[in-house]
C-alpha cells in the first residue's frame, strides 16, 4: 500500500465550506465523494455535481495510550491502518480498504464493516466524535475524544450509514483496539444449514470467536485473542487449521472473493443470525449468520419479504437498477421522521439527494 | 410553537377523566400526597409535583396516554425506575408523569440467536437473571442495576463498570419500539445488526426521553465468561495510580473493568464493608479480567507484573468468586460509604482523556482546598469517567452554593481537558446550564432542530437535556432554578 504515503496531508476545510455555501446560493445539489470507492455500491445513483473530500486528509491526533485516533475525513483507511499497525492497534470494525482508495469519511458514512463486526462492533460503534458541515454550511462539532459522552444527542453515530445525506463529514474520531495477540482460523466441510447451526452454537460459547463465515461449502471460524485461550479453544473445537486465513478474511472484507465477481446483482441480507438458510440459493454467509449475500436478479419485493421474515432487511448492494429504490421500504411513519430529520440537517436538500432513498 | 400553558380547571378535569377511563382509577395518581414518591429521581435536590401520574400497564395504554396528552397539549415526562442522577425524570408541574414501571415483562429470551426482548420497566439485572439459565447475560451493568430499568438505560445510554470491554447500552441493543409524542409507533432496528435508513436507534439512545417513549426493547446477550478475577493494587500517590491506568490501557489487554478510588473513598469504603482495601494507600485500582481459564490466568499474570512495575505498593488477586465479590462490594458501595462522611454529597460525572487523570485529579484537589469542601474520587478510570463526590451540608445554604460552584468548575475542567460534562449520568435538569461550556451555539441549535423534527410542540420531557435557545419564552417558562429542599 504505497499510494497513501504519496498523498500529501492538507486542510481543505475552508474550501469545503465555501463550496457548500456556493452550492447553497445556486441551489445546486452536491454528491459528496471521498475516494469514490463506493460510488456503485450500497446507495442509489446520484447525479449531482461532485464535492470532493478526498484531498482533505491527514491524521490529526493519535495517542496510542488513549486508544483514540482523529483524522480528516479524506484520510485513507489504509493510511490510518498503517499508523495503527506501528502500535499493534486496529480499527475494531475491520473496514475495507478497497485498494487503498477508501476514506475514513466514506467508511463511516457507509458504515461498512469487516468479518469481525458481530464481535468487535461496526464503524458505527467505534465513532466517538465528528466535525460535520451541515447543509446550512455550518461546521459543527459533536461527541469528542473520550469513551463516554452522553451530553446532547449522539449526532456522530447518526452519521453511520447516512451516506453523507445529513452533512459532509470533515473530521472523525474513532476508538481503536489492540490487535489480538494470536489468531487461528479453523475450517469445516459442511452444508450451509449445518454450518449455520455450528456458527450459532459456537457463538453462544464463551470463547474468543472473532469471525464466522460459510462459503463454497466450507465453514470458517476465526479465533482471536490471548494466545493461550485461542490455542485451547482451537484444540476443543477441532476442524482443520486454515493456512492462508488472512487472505480469506481480507477477500471477504474487500469483496475480492470470487463469489463477489461478475455482474450479477448482489443482494445483501442483514438478518437474525438464526434465520433459516435457503438451500439452493447461491449464498455466502458471514457475520456468524447475520449477513447473507445472494447473487441473482431477484425480484426486489420478494427479497424484502424474505428479509423481513428473517427479522432483518435487504439491500440491492451492487448492480441491478440503481435508479430505483435499493433499500427496504420503510413504513410511512418512519419515512416521515426520516424526512424531518434530513430537513433538520439539510433543509435545502443539497447533500446527496436520493442516495439513500428517492424520497430522502 | 408556544409553550404549553397550564390547563384550565375544566380541561384538567377532562384530561384526568379521560386518563382514568383508559387506565382505571387505580393507575392514575391524582392527589399530591400519593404523588410524592414520583417527585424526583435519585438526584433528590430537584423536586416537583406533576399534574398527574399515569401508570399504564400495556404499550396500548402508553400510546393512549401520549395521544391524550398530545390532544390536551400537555407535557409528558417519561420515568423508568427513578434511579437517574440528573433530574431527568423530574416531573413537570403542568404535565403528566408517565411511569413505565408496570411494563415489566421479559417477553422472550432466544438462546440460539442470543437476544432478549423485554418491556422498558424490566430491571437491568432481571435480564441477566432471565438469560442466565442459557449461559448468557446482558453486559451493561450500571451500579444501580438491581433497580434501574432497561428503558431508563436506553434513555441515558447507561454504562457501568464493564463497559470498557463490553460497551454502553447503545452497543448492546438490537431493536426497539418507540412511540412518538403523537403516539405513533416506530419500529427501529431489527434482529440483524443494522437497519435501512438513518440509525434512529442510535439517536434515540441517550436522548433522555426527549424524542420518544420506548415501549419494547431487544437487547443482545453475550456468553457468560466462565471466569473473572479482580486485581487490587494500592499506590502511594494518585499520579502513580494514574500512570498505571495508562500502562494497562497501552498493554494490549482490555480489562473487563478498571476502577480507581482515592484515599478518602478507600477509607470510607473500608469502614463501610471491610473489603480488605489498603487503608494507607493514596489511591487504588481494581482491575478485572474475564474470559476462559487460560486467558484469565495469562492476563492476571501479565497485568500483575505490569502493576508491580508501575510502582504498586500492594497487590492482591482474587482467589474465589466470594473474594472477588467482596472486593467489588467496596467499590459498588462507595457512594453510600462516602455519603456517611457528610450530611450530603454531590456526584459529578465528567469524562476526560485517560492520560489526563492525574493532572485533573490534582486540580480537583486544589479546588477542594479553595472551596473548603472535601471531595472523594471514585471512578471508571479505564474510560476516564470521573465521579468526584463533593461533601457538603445542605443545611448550610452557603455550602450548597459552594458545592454547586465546585461541581461546575469540575465540569469546566473536564471540558478544558478535552472531555465532556457527563459520561453516563446525563444532562437532565442538572447540567442543562452547563451545555454551553461543551457546545457552541450552532451545535445547540442543531440539537434543537433535531428535537423539533420529533417533537415540534416541545412536550416530551421539556426543560431537560438540551437548552432551547430559539424559543426564549419557553426557556423562561421552564423551572429554571429549582428550590432545593
Amino acid at each position: 500500500m504505497s499510494e497513501p504515503a504519496l498523498q500529501r496531508d492538507a486542510d481543505c476545510e475552508t474550501a469545503l465550506v465555501a463550496a457548500l455555501q456556493a452550492a447553497r446560493e445556486a441551489k445546486r445539489p452536491l454528491y459528496v465523494r471521498g475516494g469514490d470507492s463506493k460510488r456503485d455500491v450500497l446507495g442509489r445513483a446520484c447525479e449531482a455535481a461532485p464535492l470532493d473530500v478526498a484531498a482533505h486528509r491527514g491524521i490529526l491526533d493519535y495517542q496510542p495510550g488513549e486508544l483514540v485516533i482523529s483524522a480528516r475525513a479524506g484520510t485513507s483507511v489504509a493510511a490510518i491502518q498503517a499508523a495503527l499497525d506501528e502500535h499493534r492497534h486496529m480499527l475494531p470494525s475491520e473496514p475495507p480498504l478497497f485498494g487503498g482508495s477508501a476514506t475514513i469519511g466514506g467508511t463511516l458514512a457507509c458504515n461498512l464493516s469487516g468479518p469481525g463486526r458481530p464481535w468487535r462492533g461496526a464503524t458505527r460503534d467505534s465513532v466517538l466524535g465528528v466535525k460535520l458541515l451541515n447543509g446550512k454550511g455550518e461546521l459543527l462539532n459533536f461527541g469528542g475524544r473520550v469513551m463516554k459522552n452522553v451530553a446532547g444527542y449522539d449526532v456522530s453515530r447518526l452519521q453511520a450509514g447516512a451516506m453523507g445525506t445529513l452533512g459532509v463529514l470533515c473530521e472523525i474520531t474513532l476508538r481503536v483496539v489492540p490487535q489480538p495477540e494470536h489468531s487461528v482460523t479453523l475450517g469445516f466441510e459442511l452444508p450451509a444449514a449445518q454450518a449455520l447451526t455450528m456458527m450459532l452454537q459456537r457463538a453462544a460459547q464463551p470463547a474468543p470467536l472473532s469471525a464466522a463465515c460459510w462459503v463454497d461449502g466450507r465453514l470458517h471460524l476465526r479465533l482471536s485473542g490471548a494466545a493461550s485461550a485461542v490455542r485451547s479453544t482451537a484444540q476443543q473445537w477441532g476442524g482443520e487449521p486454515v493456512a492462508d486465513a488472512n487472505d480469506l478474511w481480507a477477500s471477504l472484507r474487500e469483496m475480492t472473493h470470487p463469489f463477489f465477481s461478475g455482474d450479477a446483482p448482489l443482494w445483501r441480507l442483514s438478518l437474525n443470525s438464526a434465520a433459516a438458510v435457503d438451500n439452493g440459493e447461491e449464498t455466502l454467509i458471514d457475520w456468524g449468520g447475520a449477513q447473507r449475500w445472494l447473487r441473482a436478479p431477484h425480484n426486489a419485493g420478494a427479497m424484502h419479504a424474505k428479509a423481513r421474515a428473517g427479522g432483518g432487511h435487504a439491500c440491492l448492494f451492487r448492480g441491478g437498477d440503481r435508479s430505483g429504490e435499493v433499500r427496504a421500504p420503510l413504513p410511512e411513519a418512519q419515512q416521515r421522521v426520516q424526512q424531518k430529520l434530513k430537513h433538520a440537517f439539510d433543509p435545502d436538500g443539497l447533500l446527496n439527494p436520493g442516495r439513500l432513498y428517492s424520497w430522502l | 410553537m408556544t409553550a404549553p400553558e397550564a390547563l384550565s380547571p375544566d380541561r384538567r378535569t377532562a384530561l384526568a377523566d379521560a386518563l382514568r377511563h383508559c387506565l382505571g382509577a387505580e393507575n392514575l395518581v391524582e392527589d399530591s400526597e400519593s404523588q410524592r414518591p414520583f417527585e424526583c429521581d435519585a438526584l433528590t435536590t430537584y423536586r416537583e409535583l406533576p399534574l398527574l401520574v399515569a401508570l399504564p400497564s400495556t404499550p396500548d395504554q402508553v400510546r393512549a396516554v401520549l395521544q391524550l396528552c398530545h390532544q390536551f397539549n400537555v407535557p409528558v415526562v417519561p420515568r423508568g425506575a427513578g434511579t437517574g442522577l440528573c433530574a431527568g425524570a423530574m416531573p413537570h408541574p403542568q404535565g403528566v408523569l408517565l411511569s413505565l414501571s408496570k411494563l415489566d415483562r421479559v417477553l422472550e429470551v432466544d438462546p440460539l440467536a442470543r437476544f432478549a426482548r423485554v418491556q422498558p420497566g424490566v430491571a437491568n439485572l432481571a435480564i441477566t437473571r432471565a438469560a442466565a439459565a442459557h449461559g448468557l447475560y446482558y453486559a451493561p451493568d450500571p451500579s444501580s442495576q438491581i433497580a434501574c430499568s432497561i428503558g431508563g438505560n436506553v434513555a441515558s445510554n447507561s454504562g457501568g463498570v464493564h463497559c470498557l470491554k463490553y460497551g454502553l447500552t447503545v452497543h448492546n441493543l438490537l431493536a426497539m419500539t418507540v412511540l412518538t409524542v403523537e403516539g405513533e409507533e416506530l419500529k427501529l432496528g431489527g434482529l440483524g445488526l443494522d437497519s435501512p435508513g438513518y440509525d434512529l436507534m442510535a439517536l434515540l439512545t441517550g436522548s433522555e426521553g426527549l424524542l420518544g417513549v420506548v415501549t419494547d426493547i431487544t437487547v443482545r446477550l453475550l456468553p457468560t465468561p466462565p471466569l473473572a478475577r479482580v486485581i487490587l493494587a494500592g499506590f502511594d500517590s494518585i499520579a502513580a495510580a494514574g500512570d498505571a491506568v495508562g500502562a494497562v490501557i497501552a498493554s494490549g489487554i482490555t480489562p473487563a473493568g478498571l476502577e480507581m478510588m482515592d484515599s478518602l473513598a478507600i477509607r470510607a469504603a473500608e469502614d463501610f464493608c471491610a473489603a480488605g482495601y489498603p487503608r494507607d494507600a493514596a489511591a487504588m485500582l481494581l482491575c478485572e479480567v474475564d474470559g476462559t481459564e487460560e486467558e484469565v490466568a495469562q492476563h492476571t499474570g501479565e497485568l500483575s507484573d505490569l502493576l508491580q512495575r508501575a510502582g504498586a505498593s500492594s497487590l492482591q488477586v482474587s482467589r474465589s468468586d466470594a473474594e472477588r465479590a467482596l472486593l467489588w462490594k467496596g467499590r459498588k458501595s462507595a457512594f453510600p460509604a462516602v455519603g456517611r462522611l457528610a450530611p450530603d454529597y454531590y456526584c459529578m460525572d465528567g469524562t476526560i482523556p485517560r492520560g489526563q487523570v492525574s493532572r485533573v485529579l490534582g486540580e480537583i484537589s486544589e479546588l477542594s482546598r479553595k472551596y473548603g469542601l472535601a471531595v472523594a474520587n471514585v471512578f471508571h478510570a479505564g474510560d476516564g469517567n470521573l465521579h468526584p463526590l463533593i461533601l457538603f451540608d445542605a443545611g448550610k445554604p452557603e455550602e450548597l452554593r459552594k458545592a454547586e460552584a465546585f461541581g461546575g468548575d469540575i465540569l469546566e475542567l473536564s471540558v478544558a481537558a478535552g472531555g465532556c460534562i457527563t459520561g453516563e449520568h446525563g444532562v437532565g435538569v442538572e447540567k442543562l446550564r452547563k451545555m454551553p461550556s461543551q457546545f457552541g451555539q450552532a451545535e445547540l441549535l442543531q440539537f434543537e432542530d433535531i428535537k423539533h423534527a420529533f417533537d415540534p410542540g416541545l412536550n416530551l420531557n421539556p426543560g431537560k437535556g438540551i437548552p432551547i435557545l430559539k424559543r426564549c419564552q419557553e426557556y423562561r417558562a421552564l423551572p429554571a432554578r429549582h428550590e432545593h429542599v
